[in-house]
């Protein structure tokens, strides 16, 4: 069964050949094959000259991880905590859900005021959209714990913390995982827009698509967008080892 | 063999508990001035219509609900939460999934300040007790419903209760399952002397286990009826003694079915 898992890719990229061999997806849409040459350019020659994939990878990838870590820190203690106090989710939860759908990109103007061009502001626009999926997971993670469990643990002598650590975390942790995996997500989707401003050092794979853009380079924007969705799926891939190591018991 | 011979240990006093259901905001009254004690040492088994409260009976005295009037009394001091003196074992397990059947039955002993080693150690002991030596480092889900249940009640034993509340733990079993279980409960609180409290639908296992069998009322549970039970253990359900006894009990709660209706 697990070849099958090639099949999709392949048919995409088989059919995306043939419609762009035949000129039917639009003048300058690029082939599979310029893509691959162009991949080779960004690898060798870099864009702008000079300016490797390599270095724009280890650019977004410190940014994603940045914004991505400061969404964990506080995402997921503060989503243990709704869940467990009703009192703080009701106060809380109003100001999630209105915040939650504005898209990363509105924030740019003020991040920027904020954080100055920079890490901080690109790694905040990231943050902002990790968030909300691990808030939330974690949030309905600790709800969805069986109150058996919590009765089991104080009929056997467990206090209000010792519950919280030993029976409402644990029993929380595949909700929280996948709101790991989805905040990933949505920090790598965050990239374009956290990029869009908040690079000064001319790094960043988000920057670098934007600049082919402006160059009407098609082959070398697919193959940033190909990088961009490999690296996440590497990532995603990483997650899911993690998340059998850490569920075995289920 | 100590059989109820301690004095009380538990005592119930015009015992209520109504609920306010949720939905509604209308008034469930479940128990209506219950009168029970229960002795050090013995094992009583409670009985009656389904919904009738024995549960909260149950729950009550675990601690886990507070009466609305009246008064419980453990060891003289009255009853204000849960604690692991008062053990308790539920139907339908509640092992934690992510901890191994040898830290399910920790659990308690790593609150008590035990280390890991001390506390593996007696966990073991425990194991051994219920018969599951040997399968520490399985979780929960690899477990039968009987082996499950038997590592509940080796992690409720390991914090060493002075009462085991136990309520249906034998009901989801299949029936040899519960047969097993049943004569091995019987034969644990031979050895240990455990004051034991068990909740149960079934009016033969009452029969089979009980010393003395309480009757709840239907729904509010007011009148109490205390069945004693002079059979000598291990019991014979083909008895004549066995068959008797569990024909007035079941006429009692039918006849307070009846009434319901």
């Amino acid at each position: 069964m697990k070849k099958w898992k090639i099949i999709s890719p392949l048919v995409a990229i088989g059919l995306w050949w043939l419609l762009a061999g035949l000129g039917l997806l639009g003048k300058g849409t690029p082939t599979p094959l310029a893509v691959v040459k162009g991949f080779g350019h960004l690898v060798m020659t870099g864009l702008p000259p000079g300016y490797h994939l390599q270095g724009h990878l280890a650019a977004s990838l410190v940014r994603v991880f940045t914004g991505f870590g400061i969404a964990l820190v506080v995402g997921v203690p503060l989503g243990i905590l709704m869940g467990y106090s009703s009192a703080l989710e009701t106060a809380v939860d109003p100001l999630v859900e209105v915040v939650r759908p504005v898209p990363p990109l509105a924030w740019l103007p003020l991040a920027v005021i904020w954080f100055g061009i920079g890490l901080a502001s690109s790694a905040f626009i990231i943050a902002l959209g990790a968030f909300f999926p691990i808030v939330l997971n974690t949030v309905s993670g600790v709800k969805s714990v069986d109150p058996r469990l919590v009765e089991a643990a104080q009929t056997l002598g467990a206090r209000d913390r010792t519950i919280l650590a030993r029976v409402l975390v644990p029993g929380a942790m595949p909700s929280i995982i996948t709101g790991v995996r989805i905040g990933m997500g949505i920090a790598w989707m965050s990239l374009i827009a956290a990029e869009l401003l908040g690079v000064r050092n001319g790094y960043g794979l988000g920057y670098m698509i934007m600049t082919a853009r402006d160059l009407a380079r098609n082959d070398l924007l697919v193959a940033g967008i190909v990088v961009i969705g490999f690296v996440a799926f590497l990532v995603d891939w990483f997650i899911r080892l993690l998340e059998k190591r850490l569920l075995r018991w289920r | 063999m100590k059989t109820g011979q301690g004095g009380p240990v538990l005592s119930m006093h015009d015992l209520s508990k109504t609920f306010i259901e949720k939905k509604s905001g209308e008034d469930l009254e479940v128990l209506r001035g219950v009168d029970v004690e229960i002795q050090a040492g013995s094992l009583t088994c409670v009985v009656g219509p389904s919904g009738c409260g024995k549960t909260t009976l149950l729950r009550l005295i675990g601690g886990l609900e507070s009466p609305t009037s009246g008064e419980l009394r453990f060891e003289g001091r009255p009853v204000t939460g849960p604690g692991p003196e008062r053990g308790m074992v539920f139907q339908e397990y509640a092992l934690f999934p992510w901890r191994t059947v040898c830290k399910n039955v920790s659990f308690g002993l790593e609150l008590e300040g035990m280390t890991r080693e001390e506390a593996r150690r007696k966990a073991d002991d425990y194991l051994e007790t219920v018969g599951l030596s040997g399968h520490d480092d399985l979780y929960p889900r690899e477990l039968s419903g009987g082996m499950k249940q038997r590592v509940a009640i080796a992690r409720t034993l390991a914090v060493e209760p002075k009462i085991l509340l136990m309520d249906e733990p034998f009901a989801s079993l299949d029936a040899q399952t519960r047969n097993v279980m049943q004569e091995f409960l019987v034969g644990l609180w031979r050895r240990t002397g455990t004051t034991i409290v068990f909740v149960t639908h079934s009016v033969d296992e009452a029969v089979y286990l009980g010393q003395d069998v309480i009757g709840l009322s239907r729904r509010p549970a007011k009148v109490v009826k205390r069945f004693e039970n002079t059979l000598p253990y291990p019991r014979n359900r083909t008895d004549m003694g066995f068959i008797e006894l569990r024909a007035k009990i079941l006429d009692y709660l039918t006849g307070e079915m009846e009434v319901e209706s």
